[in-house]
Protein backbone atom coordinates (compact mmCIF):
# COMPACT_ATOMS: atom_id res chain seq x y z
CA UNK A 1 0.00 0.00 0.00
CA UNK A 2 2.96 1.98 0.08
CA UNK A 3 2.33 3.10 -3.66
CA UNK A 4 -1.23 4.62 -3.05
CA UNK A 5 -0.12 6.49 -0.01
CA UNK A 6 2.24 8.36 -1.44
CA UNK A 7 -0.28 8.99 -4.51
CA UNK A 8 1.56 7.61 -6.96
CA UNK A 9 -1.14 4.86 -8.58
CA UNK A 10 -1.94 4.92 -11.91
CA UNK A 11 -5.33 6.98 -12.69
CA UNK A 12 -7.47 4.32 -13.80
CA UNK A 13 -6.35 2.36 -10.94
CA UNK A 14 -6.71 4.76 -8.17
CA UNK A 15 -10.63 5.53 -10.18
CA UNK A 16 -11.18 1.87 -9.42
CA UNK A 17 -9.86 1.68 -6.10
CA UNK A 18 -12.04 4.60 -5.13
CA UNK A 19 -14.64 2.82 -6.55
CA UNK A 20 -14.61 -0.30 -5.06
CA UNK A 21 -13.88 1.55 -1.55
CA UNK A 22 -17.47 4.21 -2.04
CA UNK A 23 -19.36 0.88 -2.28
CA UNK A 24 -18.09 -1.14 0.69
CA UNK A 25 -18.17 0.84 3.30
CA UNK A 26 -18.34 -0.84 6.64
CA UNK A 27 -20.02 1.75 8.94
CA UNK A 28 -19.43 1.02 12.64
CA UNK A 29 -22.58 2.19 15.13
CA UNK A 30 -21.47 4.26 17.85
CA UNK A 31 -25.09 4.90 19.21
CA UNK A 32 -24.60 7.24 22.56
CA UNK A 33 -27.75 8.48 22.94
CA UNK A 34 -31.34 9.60 20.91
CA UNK A 35 -29.76 9.76 17.59
CA UNK A 36 -29.11 6.28 18.20
CA UNK A 37 -32.35 5.44 17.42
CA UNK A 38 -32.94 7.13 14.21
CA UNK A 39 -29.82 5.80 13.19
CA UNK A 40 -30.88 2.43 13.68
CA UNK A 41 -33.75 3.36 11.62
CA UNK A 42 -31.78 4.41 8.89
CA UNK A 43 -29.65 1.27 9.06
CA UNK A 44 -31.51 -1.42 10.04
CA UNK A 45 -35.39 -0.96 9.35
CA UNK A 46 -36.97 -1.74 5.75
CA UNK A 47 -37.84 1.64 5.29
CA UNK A 48 -34.83 3.19 4.93
CA UNK A 49 -32.65 0.46 4.39
CA UNK A 50 -29.23 1.75 3.61
CA UNK A 51 -27.36 -1.02 2.63
CA UNK A 52 -28.94 -0.37 -1.12
CA UNK A 53 -26.35 2.43 -0.83
CA UNK A 54 -23.52 -0.03 -0.62
CA UNK A 55 -22.92 0.21 3.41
CA UNK A 56 -22.72 -2.63 5.63
CA UNK A 57 -23.73 -1.53 9.02
CA UNK A 58 -22.63 -4.84 11.21
CA UNK A 59 -18.66 -4.90 11.41
CA UNK A 60 -18.28 -6.80 14.68
CA UNK A 61 -15.54 -4.35 16.01
CA UNK A 62 -14.50 -1.06 15.51
CA UNK A 63 -10.93 -3.00 13.61
CA UNK A 64 -12.88 -4.23 10.32
CA UNK A 65 -14.65 -0.60 9.88
CA UNK A 66 -14.25 1.89 7.48
CA UNK A 67 -16.71 4.27 8.89
CA UNK A 68 -17.59 5.49 12.05
CA UNK A 69 -20.92 7.00 13.24
CA UNK A 70 -20.63 9.12 16.44
CA UNK A 71 -24.55 9.15 17.10
CA UNK A 72 -25.22 11.22 20.12
CA UNK A 73 -24.00 13.14 23.27
CA UNK A 74 -20.63 12.50 23.73
CA UNK A 75 -19.88 12.96 27.91
CA UNK A 76 -16.60 13.54 29.26
CA UNK A 77 -16.42 10.48 31.18
CA UNK A 78 -16.74 8.48 27.58
CA UNK A 79 -14.19 10.50 25.60
CA UNK A 80 -11.44 8.38 26.06
CA UNK A 81 -13.71 5.43 24.75
CA UNK A 82 -14.09 7.33 21.89
CA UNK A 83 -10.67 8.39 20.86
CA UNK A 84 -9.51 4.84 21.49
CA UNK A 85 -12.22 3.38 19.57
CA UNK A 86 -11.06 5.77 16.58
CA UNK A 87 -7.46 4.56 16.88
CA UNK A 88 -8.07 1.49 16.53
CA UNK A 89 -9.61 1.59 13.21
CA UNK A 90 -7.59 1.16 10.29
CA UNK A 91 -7.01 3.71 8.21
CA UNK A 92 -8.28 4.98 5.77
CA UNK A 93 -11.07 6.23 7.94
CA UNK A 94 -14.48 7.93 7.87
CA UNK A 95 -16.06 10.02 11.01
CA UNK A 96 -19.66 10.70 10.39
CA UNK A 97 -21.00 13.27 13.26
CA UNK A 98 -24.74 12.54 13.24
CA UNK A 99 -26.94 15.16 15.61
CA UNK A 100 -26.21 18.40 17.08
CA UNK A 101 -24.76 16.95 20.92
CA UNK A 102 -21.59 15.05 18.71
CA UNK A 103 -21.13 18.66 16.45
CA UNK A 104 -21.37 21.10 18.97
CA UNK A 105 -23.21 20.28 22.33
CA UNK A 106 -26.78 20.88 20.74
CA UNK A 107 -28.78 21.59 23.74
CA UNK A 108 -26.82 20.82 26.81
CA UNK A 109 -24.09 23.66 25.48
CA UNK A 110 -23.71 24.70 28.82
CA UNK A 111 -23.31 21.43 30.60
CA UNK A 112 -20.69 20.80 32.74
CA UNK A 113 -20.35 17.02 31.52
CA UNK A 114 -20.84 17.17 28.18
CA UNK A 115 -18.11 17.55 25.22
CA UNK A 116 -19.13 20.36 23.21
CA UNK A 117 -18.35 18.85 19.83
CA UNK A 118 -16.93 15.64 18.87
CA UNK A 119 -14.48 17.19 16.70
CA UNK A 120 -12.52 18.34 19.83
CA UNK A 121 -11.26 14.38 20.20
CA UNK A 122 -11.02 12.95 16.11
CA UNK A 123 -11.09 14.63 13.18
CA UNK A 124 -14.43 14.83 11.56
CA UNK A 125 -15.73 14.01 7.69
CA UNK A 126 -19.13 15.00 7.71
CA UNK A 127 -21.45 16.59 10.21
CA UNK A 128 -25.36 16.11 9.96
CA UNK A 129 -27.19 19.06 11.61
CA UNK A 130 -30.25 17.80 13.46
CA UNK A 131 -31.76 16.96 16.88
CA UNK A 132 -32.21 14.32 16.21
CA UNK A 133 -31.89 13.96 12.32
CA UNK A 134 -33.86 12.45 10.64
CA UNK A 135 -32.76 9.53 8.97
CA UNK A 136 -32.34 10.33 5.65
CA UNK A 137 -30.34 12.80 6.65
CA UNK A 138 -27.45 10.62 8.05
CA UNK A 139 -28.37 8.97 4.35
CA UNK A 140 -27.53 12.29 2.60
CA UNK A 141 -24.41 12.84 4.46
CA UNK A 142 -23.25 9.03 3.63
CA UNK A 143 -23.93 9.77 -0.03
CA UNK A 144 -21.70 13.26 -0.11
CA UNK A 145 -19.40 10.94 1.56
CA UNK A 146 -19.21 8.32 -0.51
CA UNK A 147 -18.85 11.42 -3.45
CA UNK A 148 -16.05 12.28 -1.72
CA UNK A 149 -14.49 9.28 -1.42
CA UNK A 150 -14.89 8.97 -5.25
CA UNK A 151 -12.91 11.57 -6.18
CA UNK A 152 -10.20 11.29 -3.11
CA UNK A 153 -6.79 11.07 -4.17
CA UNK A 154 -4.90 9.54 -1.53
CA UNK A 155 -1.73 11.38 -1.22
CA UNK A 156 -4.60 14.60 -0.65
CA UNK A 157 -6.54 13.11 2.17
CA UNK A 158 -6.54 15.05 5.31
CA UNK A 159 -6.13 18.25 2.95
CA UNK A 160 -9.99 18.39 2.46
CA UNK A 161 -12.85 20.34 4.13
CA UNK A 162 -15.41 18.81 6.37
CA UNK A 163 -18.87 18.44 4.76
CA UNK A 164 -22.06 20.17 6.52
CA UNK A 165 -25.48 18.27 5.01
CA UNK A 166 -27.63 20.85 4.66
CA UNK B 1 7.49 -15.93 57.23
CA UNK B 2 6.86 -15.17 60.81
CA UNK B 3 8.70 -17.45 63.67
CA UNK B 4 5.76 -19.81 65.59
CA UNK B 5 6.64 -20.73 68.95
CA UNK B 6 3.44 -22.99 69.60
CA UNK B 7 3.17 -26.26 68.28
CA UNK B 8 -0.06 -25.73 68.20
CA UNK B 9 -0.22 -22.99 66.13
CA UNK B 10 2.38 -24.24 63.53
CA UNK B 11 -0.04 -27.12 63.35
CA UNK B 12 -2.93 -24.75 62.57
CA UNK B 13 -0.68 -22.94 60.11
CA UNK B 14 -0.35 -26.30 58.24
CA UNK B 15 -3.73 -27.46 57.98
CA UNK B 16 -4.55 -23.65 56.76
CA UNK B 17 -1.51 -24.26 54.15
CA UNK B 18 -3.14 -27.66 52.85
CA UNK B 19 -6.00 -26.07 52.89
CA UNK B 20 -5.10 -23.62 50.56
CA UNK B 21 -3.44 -25.75 48.37
CA UNK B 22 -6.40 -28.06 47.60
CA UNK B 23 -8.29 -25.39 47.23
CA UNK B 24 -6.53 -24.10 44.65
CA UNK B 25 -6.50 -27.09 43.10
CA UNK B 26 -10.71 -26.95 42.31
CA UNK B 27 -11.64 -23.29 42.49
CA UNK B 28 -10.38 -21.22 39.47
CA UNK B 29 -8.58 -17.78 39.76
CA UNK B 30 -11.88 -16.43 38.21
CA UNK B 31 -11.87 -13.55 35.80
CA UNK B 32 -13.48 -10.02 35.23
CA UNK B 33 -15.26 -9.32 32.39
CA UNK B 34 -15.65 -6.08 31.31
CA UNK B 35 -18.98 -5.31 29.11
CA UNK B 36 -19.12 -1.94 27.47
CA UNK B 37 -19.01 1.07 27.33
CA UNK B 38 -19.94 0.15 24.17
CA UNK B 39 -21.90 -1.89 22.45
CA UNK B 40 -23.39 -2.03 18.86
CA UNK B 41 -26.64 -3.69 19.81
CA UNK B 42 -27.30 -0.67 22.51
CA UNK B 43 -28.38 2.85 22.30
CA UNK B 44 -26.28 4.60 24.90
CA UNK B 45 -23.52 3.57 26.82
CA UNK B 46 -23.31 1.27 29.96
CA UNK B 47 -20.57 -0.43 31.94
CA UNK B 48 -20.72 -3.60 33.72
CA UNK B 49 -17.89 -5.45 35.38
CA UNK B 50 -18.53 -8.88 36.02
CA UNK B 51 -16.71 -11.19 38.36
CA UNK B 52 -17.04 -14.99 36.78
CA UNK B 53 -16.09 -17.89 38.10
CA UNK B 54 -15.71 -19.99 34.96
CA UNK B 55 -19.03 -19.81 33.63
CA UNK B 56 -21.26 -18.11 36.55
CA UNK B 57 -21.19 -14.58 37.32
CA UNK B 58 -19.79 -13.54 41.19
CA UNK B 59 -20.23 -10.13 40.78
CA UNK B 60 -21.82 -7.77 38.21
CA UNK B 61 -22.11 -3.73 39.54
CA UNK B 62 -23.37 -1.68 37.08
CA UNK B 63 -21.21 2.03 36.19
CA UNK B 64 -23.46 4.37 35.36
CA UNK B 65 -22.37 8.11 34.55
CA UNK B 66 -21.24 7.58 30.70
CA UNK B 67 -24.66 9.58 29.96
CA UNK B 68 -24.96 11.54 32.70
CA UNK B 69 -25.79 15.08 30.85
CA UNK B 70 -26.19 17.23 33.84
CA UNK B 71 -30.19 17.44 34.04
CA UNK B 72 -30.83 18.88 37.11
CA UNK B 73 -28.65 21.40 37.08
CA UNK B 74 -29.19 22.82 33.41
CA UNK B 75 -33.04 23.13 34.12
CA UNK B 76 -32.18 25.65 36.94
CA UNK B 77 -30.73 27.96 34.42
CA UNK B 78 -33.85 27.19 31.57
CA UNK B 79 -37.59 28.89 31.38
CA UNK B 80 -40.11 26.23 31.57
CA UNK B 81 -41.19 26.24 28.17
CA UNK B 82 -36.79 25.30 27.41
CA UNK B 83 -37.04 22.31 29.85
CA UNK B 84 -40.13 21.20 28.12
CA UNK B 85 -38.03 20.87 25.14
CA UNK B 86 -35.13 19.51 27.18
CA UNK B 87 -36.69 17.24 28.80
CA UNK B 88 -37.72 15.19 25.67
CA UNK B 89 -34.75 13.39 25.66
CA UNK B 90 -34.43 12.18 28.94
CA UNK B 91 -36.22 8.69 27.92
CA UNK B 92 -35.70 9.23 24.10
CA UNK B 93 -38.06 5.87 23.37
CA UNK B 94 -41.14 6.91 24.87
CA UNK B 95 -40.31 11.05 24.84
CA UNK B 96 -44.06 12.48 24.55
CA UNK B 97 -43.88 10.74 28.23
CA UNK B 98 -41.40 12.43 29.84
CA UNK B 99 -43.42 16.17 28.99
CA UNK B 100 -46.08 15.04 30.42
CA UNK B 101 -45.60 15.17 34.68
CA UNK B 102 -43.24 18.07 34.16
CA UNK B 103 -46.25 20.04 32.60
CA UNK B 104 -48.45 18.48 35.14
CA UNK B 105 -46.50 19.34 37.98
CA UNK B 106 -46.32 23.42 36.56
CA UNK B 107 -49.87 23.56 35.97
CA UNK B 108 -50.57 21.86 39.66
CA UNK B 109 -48.02 25.01 40.76
CA UNK B 110 -50.13 27.36 38.91
CA UNK B 111 -53.97 26.30 39.53
CA UNK B 112 -53.92 25.66 35.63
CA UNK B 113 -55.66 22.91 34.33
CA UNK B 114 -56.16 22.16 30.76
CA UNK B 115 -59.57 21.73 28.66
CA UNK B 116 -60.93 18.10 28.18
CA UNK B 117 -59.86 18.43 24.54
CA UNK B 118 -56.05 18.80 25.30
CA UNK B 119 -56.72 16.09 28.62
CA UNK B 120 -58.01 13.37 25.85
CA UNK B 121 -54.95 14.09 23.17
CA UNK B 122 -52.43 14.21 26.10
CA UNK B 123 -53.45 10.78 27.31
CA UNK B 124 -53.71 9.36 23.66
CA UNK B 125 -50.53 10.40 22.56
CA UNK B 126 -49.02 9.47 25.80
CA UNK B 127 -49.91 5.84 25.23
CA UNK B 128 -48.49 6.34 21.19
CA UNK B 129 -45.32 6.89 22.74
CA UNK B 130 -45.52 4.24 25.18
CA UNK B 131 -46.31 1.47 22.02
CA UNK B 132 -43.08 3.46 20.60
CA UNK B 133 -41.09 2.71 23.07
CA UNK B 134 -41.86 -0.69 23.89
CA UNK B 135 -42.49 -2.18 20.02
CA UNK B 136 -38.85 -1.27 19.84
CA UNK B 137 -38.12 -3.13 23.07
CA UNK B 138 -39.77 -6.18 22.04
CA UNK B 139 -37.42 -5.79 18.48
CA UNK B 140 -33.98 -5.13 20.73
CA UNK B 141 -34.72 -7.85 22.82
CA UNK B 142 -35.09 -10.43 20.18
CA UNK B 143 -31.86 -9.06 18.71
CA UNK B 144 -30.04 -9.42 21.74
CA UNK B 145 -30.89 -12.91 21.96
CA UNK B 146 -30.08 -13.69 18.62
CA UNK B 147 -33.08 -13.13 16.70
CA UNK B 148 -32.41 -10.30 14.35
CA UNK B 149 -36.09 -10.81 12.03
CA UNK B 150 -37.69 -9.48 15.67
CA UNK B 151 -35.30 -6.45 15.25
CA UNK B 152 -36.16 -5.53 11.85
CA UNK B 153 -39.78 -6.03 12.14
CA UNK B 154 -40.09 -3.53 14.95
CA UNK B 155 -38.19 -0.65 13.23
CA UNK B 156 -40.74 -1.21 10.44
CA UNK B 157 -43.83 -1.36 12.48
CA UNK B 158 -42.85 1.32 14.61
CA UNK B 159 -42.53 3.81 12.17
CA UNK B 160 -46.69 3.52 11.87
CA UNK B 161 -46.86 5.19 15.32
CA UNK B 162 -44.00 7.71 14.40
CA UNK B 163 -45.77 8.56 11.50
CA UNK B 164 -49.21 9.60 13.53
CA UNK B 165 -47.03 11.22 16.06
CA UNK B 166 -45.48 13.11 13.07
CA UNK B 167 -48.18 14.78 11.59
CA UNK B 168 -50.03 15.63 14.73
CA UNK B 169 -46.98 16.93 16.78
CA UNK B 170 -44.78 17.98 13.85
CA UNK B 171 -42.00 16.28 15.97
CA UNK B 172 -41.19 12.15 14.96
CA UNK B 173 -39.12 12.11 17.43
CA UNK B 174 -39.03 14.68 20.18
CA UNK B 175 -42.60 16.01 20.04
CA UNK B 176 -42.05 19.27 22.49
CA UNK B 177 -45.56 19.34 22.12
CA UNK B 178 -46.91 20.03 25.19
CA UNK B 179 -47.60 23.52 27.18
CA UNK B 180 -48.56 24.18 30.44
CA UNK B 181 -52.09 24.72 30.32
CA UNK B 182 -52.54 22.44 26.88
CA UNK B 183 -51.13 21.89 23.72
CA UNK B 184 -49.55 23.60 21.07
CA UNK B 185 -52.08 22.76 18.27
CA UNK B 186 -55.34 20.86 17.71
CA UNK B 187 -54.90 17.58 15.87
CA UNK B 188 -54.99 17.72 11.71
CA UNK B 189 -57.58 16.61 9.25
CA UNK B 190 -57.97 12.99 8.98
CA UNK B 191 -55.64 12.19 12.41
CA UNK B 192 -58.02 10.30 13.75
CA UNK B 193 -59.10 7.82 11.03
CA UNK B 194 -55.25 7.43 10.14
CA UNK B 195 -54.65 6.86 14.02
CA UNK B 196 -57.12 3.90 13.98
CA UNK B 197 -55.18 2.34 10.70
CA UNK B 198 -52.06 2.53 12.64
CA UNK B 199 -53.31 1.08 15.71
CA UNK B 200 -54.39 -2.29 14.05
CA UNK B 201 -51.16 -2.54 12.36
CA UNK B 202 -49.65 -2.31 15.96
CA UNK B 203 -51.89 -4.88 17.28
CA UNK B 204 -51.17 -6.82 14.64
CA UNK B 205 -47.56 -6.37 14.83
CA UNK B 206 -48.16 -7.52 18.34
CA UNK B 207 -49.65 -10.41 17.63
CA UNK B 208 -46.66 -11.36 15.02
CA UNK B 209 -44.20 -10.91 17.70
CA UNK B 210 -46.46 -13.19 20.01
CA UNK B 211 -46.26 -16.00 17.42
CA UNK B 212 -42.50 -15.01 16.20
CA UNK B 213 -40.75 -14.35 19.71
CA UNK B 214 -42.85 -15.55 22.29
CA UNK B 215 -44.05 -18.42 21.74
CA UNK B 216 -40.88 -19.21 20.06
CA UNK B 217 -39.00 -22.53 22.15
CA UNK B 218 -35.60 -21.33 21.94
CA UNK B 219 -36.37 -17.98 23.07
CA UNK B 220 -38.98 -19.20 26.05
CA UNK B 221 -36.20 -22.35 27.31
CA UNK B 222 -33.41 -18.73 27.29
CA UNK B 223 -35.47 -16.64 29.88
CA UNK B 224 -37.49 -19.08 31.25
CA UNK B 225 -36.35 -19.49 35.22
CA UNK B 226 -33.91 -17.12 34.22
CA UNK B 227 -33.23 -14.09 36.38
CA UNK B 228 -36.19 -14.16 38.65
CA UNK B 229 -37.11 -11.43 40.51
CA UNK B 230 -39.57 -12.13 43.89
CA UNK B 231 -42.47 -9.27 44.65
CA UNK B 232 -40.41 -8.38 47.78
CA UNK B 233 -37.19 -8.03 46.39
CA UNK B 234 -38.58 -6.05 43.68
CA UNK B 235 -40.27 -3.38 45.72
CA UNK B 236 -37.36 -3.51 48.00
CA UNK B 237 -34.99 -1.99 45.10
CA UNK B 238 -37.99 0.74 44.17
CA UNK B 239 -38.29 -1.42 40.83
CA UNK B 240 -41.56 0.07 39.00
CA UNK B 241 -43.61 -0.43 35.75
CA UNK B 242 -43.32 -3.58 34.35
CA UNK B 243 -40.87 -4.65 35.97
CA UNK B 244 -42.58 -4.50 39.17
CA UNK B 245 -45.84 -5.80 37.45
CA UNK B 246 -43.64 -9.23 35.96
CA UNK B 247 -43.06 -9.95 39.74
CA UNK B 248 -46.62 -10.12 40.43
CA UNK B 249 -47.09 -6.69 41.96
CA UNK B 250 -50.61 -5.30 40.73
CA UNK B 251 -49.48 -1.85 40.68
CA UNK B 252 -50.02 0.69 38.05
CA UNK B 253 -49.82 4.22 38.56
CA UNK B 254 -52.37 4.83 35.56
CA UNK B 255 -54.61 3.30 37.63
CA UNK B 256 -53.52 3.71 41.37
CA UNK B 257 -52.89 7.53 41.70
CA UNK B 258 -53.30 8.61 38.03
CA UNK B 259 -52.77 12.60 37.99
CA UNK B 260 -55.14 14.46 37.18
CA UNK B 261 -54.95 15.89 33.68
CA UNK B 262 -54.88 12.38 31.85
CA UNK B 263 -58.05 10.60 31.96
CA UNK B 264 -57.20 6.71 32.02
CA UNK B 265 -60.70 6.24 33.48
CA UNK B 266 -62.10 7.12 30.67
CA UNK B 267 -61.41 3.99 29.20
CA UNK B 268 -61.94 0.34 29.61
CA UNK B 269 -58.60 -1.80 30.00
CA UNK B 270 -56.52 -4.21 32.18
CA UNK B 271 -53.32 -3.76 34.34
CA UNK B 272 -51.85 -7.37 33.39
CA UNK B 273 -49.72 -9.10 35.91
CA UNK B 274 -47.49 -12.71 35.83
CA UNK B 275 -46.69 -14.30 38.79
CA UNK B 276 -43.25 -15.15 37.55
CA UNK B 277 -40.93 -12.48 37.97
CA UNK B 278 -38.49 -14.05 35.50
CA UNK B 279 -37.18 -12.72 31.92
CA UNK B 280 -40.02 -14.31 29.92
CA UNK B 281 -42.37 -12.61 32.39
CA UNK B 282 -41.12 -9.16 31.49
CA UNK B 283 -41.42 -9.74 27.76
CA UNK B 284 -44.75 -11.07 28.35
CA UNK B 285 -46.03 -8.13 30.50
CA UNK B 286 -45.03 -5.63 27.78
CA UNK B 287 -46.25 -7.08 24.61
CA UNK B 288 -49.74 -6.86 26.87
CA UNK B 289 -49.18 -3.86 28.17
CA UNK B 290 -48.21 -2.47 24.13
CA UNK B 291 -51.78 -4.29 22.89
CA UNK B 292 -53.81 -2.38 25.76
CA UNK B 293 -52.08 0.87 25.18
CA UNK B 294 -53.08 0.25 21.24
CA UNK B 295 -57.13 -0.73 22.96
CA UNK B 296 -56.62 2.88 24.70
CA UNK B 297 -55.71 4.93 21.97
CA UNK B 298 -58.49 2.94 20.29
CA UNK B 299 -61.52 4.09 22.97
CA UNK B 300 -60.29 7.31 23.63
CA UNK B 301 -59.64 8.72 19.73
CA UNK B 302 -63.97 7.41 19.80
CA UNK B 303 -64.67 9.78 22.41
CA UNK B 304 -62.73 13.01 22.07
CA UNK B 305 -64.65 16.15 23.37
CA UNK B 306 -65.10 19.54 21.44
CA UNK B 307 -63.55 22.46 22.90
CA UNK B 308 -60.28 24.60 23.00
CA UNK B 309 -56.69 22.64 23.28
CA UNK B 310 -55.13 25.59 25.26
CA UNK B 311 -56.48 27.17 28.63
CA UNK B 312 -56.04 30.83 29.23
CA UNK B 313 -52.50 31.41 30.95
CA UNK B 314 -50.23 34.92 30.89
CA UNK B 315 -48.15 34.64 28.11
CA UNK B 316 -44.81 34.71 30.11
CA UNK B 317 -44.92 31.65 32.57
CA UNK B 318 -43.72 32.46 36.07
CA UNK B 319 -44.80 29.49 38.29
CA UNK B 320 -45.86 30.93 42.05
CA UNK B 321 -43.59 30.07 44.82
CA UNK B 322 -44.16 26.48 46.04
CA UNK B 323 -43.24 22.83 45.77
CA UNK B 324 -44.76 19.89 43.89
CA UNK B 325 -44.36 16.30 43.04
CA UNK B 326 -46.46 14.76 40.11
CA UNK B 327 -45.34 11.16 38.69
CA UNK B 328 -46.89 8.99 35.84
CA UNK B 329 -46.49 5.84 34.53
CA UNK B 330 -43.70 5.88 32.05
CA UNK B 331 -43.25 3.40 29.19
CA UNK B 332 -40.34 2.09 31.51
CA UNK B 333 -42.22 3.11 35.13
CA UNK B 334 -42.74 5.62 37.56
CA UNK B 335 -41.28 8.91 36.21
CA UNK B 336 -42.24 12.19 38.31
CA UNK B 337 -40.60 15.57 38.62
CA UNK B 338 -40.21 17.17 42.03
CA UNK B 339 -40.37 21.06 41.28
CA UNK B 340 -39.04 23.65 43.66
CA UNK B 341 -40.32 26.53 42.28
CA UNK B 342 -39.59 30.43 43.89
CA UNK B 343 -41.76 32.58 41.81
CA UNK B 344 -39.23 32.72 39.26
CA UNK B 345 -38.97 32.40 35.45
CA UNK B 346 -36.84 29.35 35.98
CA UNK B 347 -37.23 26.64 38.72
CA UNK B 348 -34.93 26.84 41.64
CA UNK B 349 -34.87 23.23 41.69
CA UNK B 350 -36.31 19.93 39.89
CA UNK B 351 -35.40 16.82 41.13
CA UNK B 352 -35.95 14.29 38.51
CA UNK B 353 -37.16 10.80 39.12
CA UNK B 354 -37.01 8.18 36.68
CA UNK B 355 -37.86 4.97 36.22
CA UNK B 356 -34.71 3.16 34.65
CA UNK B 357 -31.80 4.42 37.84
CA UNK B 358 -33.90 2.27 40.16
CA UNK B 359 -34.63 -0.26 37.60
CA UNK B 360 -31.34 -1.17 36.88
CA UNK B 361 -30.34 -0.75 41.06
CA UNK B 362 -31.36 -4.40 41.23
CA UNK B 363 -28.96 -5.70 38.70
CA UNK B 364 -26.04 -7.04 41.58
CA UNK B 365 -28.74 -8.72 43.21
CA UNK B 366 -30.23 -10.58 40.12
CA UNK B 367 -26.94 -11.59 38.07
CA UNK B 368 -25.69 -13.16 41.02
CA UNK B 369 -24.93 -16.95 40.31
CA UNK B 370 -26.25 -16.12 36.74
CA UNK B 371 -24.56 -17.50 33.39
CA UNK B 372 -22.92 -15.09 31.16
CA UNK B 373 -25.63 -15.91 28.24
CA UNK B 374 -28.17 -15.35 31.03
CA UNK B 375 -26.97 -11.90 31.62
CA UNK B 376 -27.53 -10.45 28.53
CA UNK B 377 -31.55 -12.18 28.78
CA UNK B 378 -31.50 -10.17 32.49
CA UNK B 379 -29.80 -6.99 31.57
CA UNK B 380 -32.51 -6.93 27.86
CA UNK B 381 -35.41 -8.12 29.79
CA UNK B 382 -35.37 -5.12 32.74
CA UNK B 383 -35.37 -2.95 29.79
CA UNK B 384 -33.33 0.59 30.87
CA UNK B 385 -32.91 3.35 28.29
CA UNK B 386 -29.31 5.04 29.50
CA UNK B 387 -30.08 8.40 28.97
CA UNK B 388 -32.82 7.85 31.76
CA UNK B 389 -30.66 6.49 33.99
CA UNK B 390 -27.88 8.71 33.88
CA UNK B 391 -30.08 11.88 32.95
Amino acid sequence: MGLVESGRVPKPLSKLLNLSRKYSIWAYQWGLACCAIEMGAAFASPRYDVMRLGVIPFPASPRQADLVVIAGTVTDKLAPAVVRLYEQMPDPKYVISMGSCANCGGPYWDSYSVTKGVDQLIPVDVYVPGCPPRPEALLEGILLLQERIAHEDMAERWKGEPIVVN
Amino acid sequence: MTAVSDPSQLSDLVAEATDTRVNLDFESEGMTLNMGPQHPATHGTLRIVAKLDGEQVISAEPICGYMHRGYEKIVEVRTYPQINALINRIDWLGSFANEVPFILAAEKLMGVEAPPRAQWIRTILFEMSRVANISLFLGDFGLQLGGMTAGFYAFRDREHVLNMIESATGGRFHPNFDRIGGLKDDLPKGWIADSHVAMDKLLAFCDEMEDLLVGNEIFQSRTRGIGVIPAEIALNYGLSGANLRASGVDWDLRRDGCPPGLVYDQADWKVWTHPDGDCFARTWVRLQETREAAKIVKQLLDTIPAGPVMAKVPRIIKVPEGEAYVATENPLGEMGYYIASKGDLVPFRVKIRSASFNNISIVPWVARGAYVPDLISILGSLYFILGDIDR
